[in-house]
């Protein structure tokens, strides 16, 4: 049985008319539309993207910024990608419809260091838009204005969470401020700024061609559209698929060809680690927090090791900042080497997750507020696998 | 009306203003919460966070010091999460600290230690260190930086970037790895650092802290053939008693000078005097470059700057090398008076300048880089032998079990223990100008400068920039090129705020003949060298103190401090005379950025 697969983002959609559309409205209307279509942000946090426009666009400032995030660092994840590379010009349309909707003139697109062999493809696609009046001053012979920088982004994970980034953008260490205040309210040199992921801007031109209405048709209540997935891992078909929101894990595996399926990372590194029994849940906002990237183990995987990859991952991420994040993920690493020399006691895991669950809501971002995900779902979902390694102890530990 | 919320904390109501913060609203309300890298002094970082809270409809917890009240706010700080999350942050940061408490400056005024103490840490589950592996930096001649006890806290990065305006510290590399360095990691005594100590007055734990001399004093006190003399400066004699127990803004000048004989120092002598002595010396600078440029029309540096605060003058000399010709030549109060030891004194007592050694107390520690540069030495020895802190000379008092606050009252010794309120200001931010004004008003008009108790408010206060401006009107026979003339004088504490003055002069924005600048927040009284903690309202105290002493002395002008007058008389003949170009008067050094 194939996954349910309804395609948005991959269907055609003739440049500017998307544009053409929003200008016909007034600012609020376009929010409204937005908001009514329930579109959440693709970046991970799903946060209502109609909201945050309105939020941008009520914070009177002199300047409004638009930045789209492609700062794409989630191990395993590659859809922006796609999209930056084949369907550019749908990017720069959301943000231009965005900068409409909100008041600003200028956007910025922050783009991942490793992606820098893009940029041509970039340039190209803004100087090709800049011609057909669609970027740039008058647009589409109106009195809006918005152009549209590129930026290479400073190569750490953590630039991707919105404030780091604007640090970045800023020239200054890639590290998280504290919020609020939001970027909505000062972002971007202090001035009401829209971060918003590339595939979340990309759904924006079709919405106002084809309408709030049509968009809800896809996906759940809570998570409407479709959504880009990279799949890979233990699977027949790896790739990028458009799947609708709401597909369950099952489908997907089924779709991909992936057999003897053990567990399912849902969401990148930050993500869930799902077991057998949780196949059938949707992945959507409600249900398991859809990300960007799926990764599929079969049986032969030992789950501590899967666990390892990730929590190495989280030290060498962590900003540095604030101390949960910073000395916990060290610890939980700490913690995963020493059950795989079983040197790790019960009682100690349970210190562990202890200090797992207190990383969660003390940490400063949300990369160190994820970072336990993979900690805690492993060792809950799989906890029979690890206790039975018959080298967890209960010798007493360090 | 400002926008007014209804916060409720641990049951109890309270309305504060929007954009308050939870930690702001907590205070007001007399609830405690903890904190570690919120500093009263500096922008907000909500790093450590060990002040966390619940609040209603929130699914993390949120940093009480950097949470701004946008809505009204149900908040809890003592559930059972906040609780665990603290004891777990706690943890987490002693498993990374290597530092023996007992063997720890900050044993007893360490943070980290109070807040293991108050929140109940009673083991260490994440481990601890068990070897340093740091060594310490002691490149520096004021400042050693153990980075074993570094909580990464970051207050002296912001301190020094924001505060000081140096940028000398930063956080370097990240996750576990992260660190805090100087410039390319270079030796702190390498790297542009000003040696403010003003990042060692903000640290929490025992990370930084200034390069102790007691022991090299204890030895020069204990030797038969030393004559150790001690000079003291004003404002820690207005703060070393916190180190006793006495609130901020408890002056204890002349039982510090019975404990002072009691340790074992020959002489105690009243850095003021060589304030006073600075004051001479620098008005009558100010003045003859006023008249070289006004009535000779040479080219002369001005705005003149004073050069009593040697963190400032380390800033000038790495950030505006070409302005140094603006500095004043004139040294510092205590280099002054080390000159003057080591030659008049020497000579009165007919004892071998090489036998005497001299000691200064101070609120500073880049007094000791002062003392120890190569040009400070015009007389063939050493003019400051130690610098010692407020916080090093009540450890040395400490050890010799004397009860400072118990003591009588005694004098300073002669002839270089009378100081004028003119020399003992100098100690707050503005305190030199408003001595100078004194002075130079009256030098030139021959009346008392045209304030009430002759206190020239506008130079004082917590401002980070003041200006003032002063006009000569019924000039004397000398000066009558300044008849009618307006002296336009401007005052910066802090570097940060010393840069903003500098960068109006370079950009010539700014018509000022005279500058004081001080390096440390609040002037001397908030020195790095100063007792910690250290806030506004700590530095306000201090600064009352002092004004107050001045308001009750006899004498309040330089100029008429008798034992000043007798010195010119007897050694110096006049101000800026040759005599005094070479033992008073001091050269500086381009330096870079780097
Ligand atoms: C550690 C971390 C990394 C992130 N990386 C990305 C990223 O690479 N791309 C992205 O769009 N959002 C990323 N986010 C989410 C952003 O902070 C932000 O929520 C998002 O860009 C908002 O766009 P959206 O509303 O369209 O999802 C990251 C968040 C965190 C905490
Ligand atoms: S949670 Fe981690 S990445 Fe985020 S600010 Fe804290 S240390 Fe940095
Ligand atoms: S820094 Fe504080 S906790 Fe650490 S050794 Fe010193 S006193 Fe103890
Ligand atoms: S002593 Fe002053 S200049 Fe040097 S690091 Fe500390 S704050 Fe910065
Ligand atoms: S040296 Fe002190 S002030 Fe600086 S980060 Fe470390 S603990 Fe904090
Ligand atoms: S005191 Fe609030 S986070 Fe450090």
């Amino acid at each position: 049985m194939a996954g349910k697969r309804k395609q948005i983002l991959f269907s055609a959609l003739e440049p500017g008319l998307g544009l053409k559309k929003a200008l016909e409205h007034t600012q609020t209307e376009i929010i409204d539309i937005i908001k009514l279509s329930r579109l959440r942000g693709r970046g991970g946090a799903g946060f209502p993207t109609g909201l945050k426009w309105d939020l941008a666009y009520s914070a009177k400032a002199p300047k409004k910024f638009i930045v789209c995030n492609a700062d794409e660092g989630e191990p395993g994840t590659f859809k922006d990608r796609i999209l930056l590379n084949e369907h550019a010009k749908k990017i720069f349309e959301g943000m231009a419809i965005a900068g409409y909707a909100v008041g600003s003139q200028e956007g910025i697109i922050y783009l991942r260091a490793e992606y820098r062999y893009l940029r041509p493809v970039l340039v190209q696609a803004i100087d090709e838009l800049r011609k057909a009046h669609l970027l740039g001053k008058k647009i589409l012979g109106s009195d809006f204005q918005f152009d549209i920088d590129i930026h290479l982004g400073a190569g750490a994970y953590v630039c991707g969470e919105e404030t780091a980034l604007i640090e970045s953008l800023e020239g200054k260490r890639g590290e998280a401020r504290n919020k609020p205040p939001y970027p909505t309210e000062s972002g971007y040199m202090g001035y009401p700024t829209v971060v918003n992921n590339v595939e979340t801007f990309c759904y924006v031109p079709y919405i106002l061609i084809e309408g709030a209405a049509w968009f809800q048709k896809f996906g759940t209540f809570e998570s409407t559209g479709s959504k880009l997935f990279s799949i890979s891992g233990d699977v027949k078909k790896p790739g990028v698929y458009e799947l609708e929101m709401g597909t369950t894990v099952r489908q997907v595996l089924n779709l991909v060809e992936a057999s003897d399926t053990k567990a399912v990372q849902v969401g990148g590194a930050s993500g869930i680690c799902v077991a057998e029994k949780d196949f059938d849940k949707p992945l959507a906002f409600e249900s398991l927090p859809p990300g960007g990237s799926i990764i599929v183990f079969n049986r032969s995987r030992d789950m501590l090791n899967v666990l390892k990859n990730f929590m190495e991952f989280f030290v060498e991420e962590s900003c540095g900042q604030c101390t949960p994040c910073r000395e916990g993920t060290f610890r939980l690493l700490e913690g995963v080497k020493l059950m795989e020399q079983g040197q790790c006691s019960i009682h100690y895991l349970r210190v562990l997750r202890e200090l797992a669950e207190t990383m969660k809501i003390s940490s400063k971002c949300g990369l160190g507020q994820m970072a336990p995900n993979p900690f805690l779902s492993i060792i809950d979902n799989f906890k029979g696998e690890i206790l039975a390694r018959d080298r967890v102890t209960d010798s007493i530990p360090l | 009306m400002p926008n007014m919320l209804a916060v409720c904390i641990n049951g109890k109501e309270c309305e504060v203003e929007f954009g308050t913060t939870i930690l702001e609203a907590a205070r007001k309300m007399n609830i405690h919460i903890p904190t570690l890298c919120y500093h009263d002094d500096l922008c907000l970082s909500g790093i450590c966070r060990i002040c966390l809270v619940e609040v209603d409809g929130e699914k993390t917890l949120q940093a009480a010091c950097s949470a701004p009240i946008t809505r009204p706010l149900h908040i809890r700080t003592h559930t059972e999460k906040v609780r665990k999350a603290r004891r777990n942050i706690l943890e987490l940061m002693l498993s990374n600290h290597y530092g023996e408490c007992y063997t720890c400056f900050r044993n007893q005024n360490c943070e980290l230690q109070k807040l293991a103490k108050e929140y109940g840490v009673d083991s260490l589950r994440f481990g601890h260190v068990e070897l340093p592996r740091h060594t310490k930096d002691t490149s520096s001649r004021s400042i050693i930086r153990d980075m074993d006890k570094c909580i990464l806290c970051r207050r002296c990065v912001r301190t020094c970037h924001d505060f000081q305006g140096v940028g000398a510290l930063e956080a370097a590399f990240r996750g576990i790895d992260t660190e805090i360095q100087t410039f390319l990691d270079h030796p702190l005594g390498d790297a542009v650092c000003i040696n403010c100590g003003q990042c060692i007055n903000r640290c929490p734990t025992g990370a930084l802290r200034e390069r102790d001399r007691s022991d090299e004093v204890w030895n020069a006190i204990d030797d038969p053939q030393k004559i150790v003399v001690m000079q003291t400066a004003p404002a820690p004699r207005a703060s070393i008693g916190e180190e006793f127990g006495l609130p901020p803004g408890t002056s204890i000048t002349r039982k510090l000078n019975t404990a002072l004989k009691m340790v074992g120092f020959d002489y105690v002598f009243d850095t003021n005097f060589a304030a006073d002595l600075t004051i001479m010396e620098e008005g009558t600078e100010l003045l003859t470059r006023l008249k070289d440029f006004i009535v000779d029309k040479k080219p002369v540096s001005l705005p003149m700057i004073t050069s009593c605060s040697p963190g400032w003058v380390k800033y000038c000399e790495h950030y505006y090398p070409d302005y140094l010709p603006h500095l004043s030549t004139c040294k510092s109060p205590q280099q002054m008076f080390g000159s003057l030891i080591k030659t008049y004194f020497a000579q009165k007592i007919k004892v071998d300048p090489k036998n005497i050694m001299v000691v200064s107390l101070m609120p500073c520690v880049a007094k000791k880089y002062e003392s120890d540069r190569p040009e400070m030495s015009a007389s063939g020895f050493k003019d400051v032998d130690y610098a010692l802190t407020s916080r090093e000379l009540a450890q040395m008092i400490k050890e010799t079990g004397i009860r400072v606050t118990d003591l009588e009252d005694s004098d300073f010794d002669s002839p270089l223990g009378l100081g004028s309120g003119a020399g003992l200001i100098f100690g707050a931010t503005g305190g030199v100008m408003e001595a100078a004004i004194r002075t130079v008003y009256e030098i030139i008009t021959g009346e008392e400068v045209p304030f009430e108790n002759l206190n020239v408010i506008p130079v004082r206060g917590m401002d980070g920039i003041k200006e003032a401006e002063i006009s000569f009107q019924k000039t004397k026979e000398d000066w009558k090129f300044l008849e009618g003339k307006t002296l336009r004088v401007a005052i910066a504490h802090g570097t940060a705020n010393a840069k903003k003055i500098m960068d109006k002069v370079a950009s010539g924005e700014a018509q000022w003949h005279f500058i004081e600048i001080m390096a440390c927040p609040g002037g001397c009284l908030g020195g790095g060298g100063q007792p910690i903690p250290t806030n506004e309202n700590i530095r306000k105290a201090r600064a009352k103190a002092i004004y107050d002493e001045d308001s009750h002395l006899n004498i309040r002008k330089s100029h008429s401090n008798p034992q000043i007058q007798m010195l010119y008389n007897e050694f110096l003949d006049h101000p800026n005379s040759k005599k005094a170009h070479k033992l008073l008067h001091t050269t500086y050094t381009r330096r870079g950025k780097i």
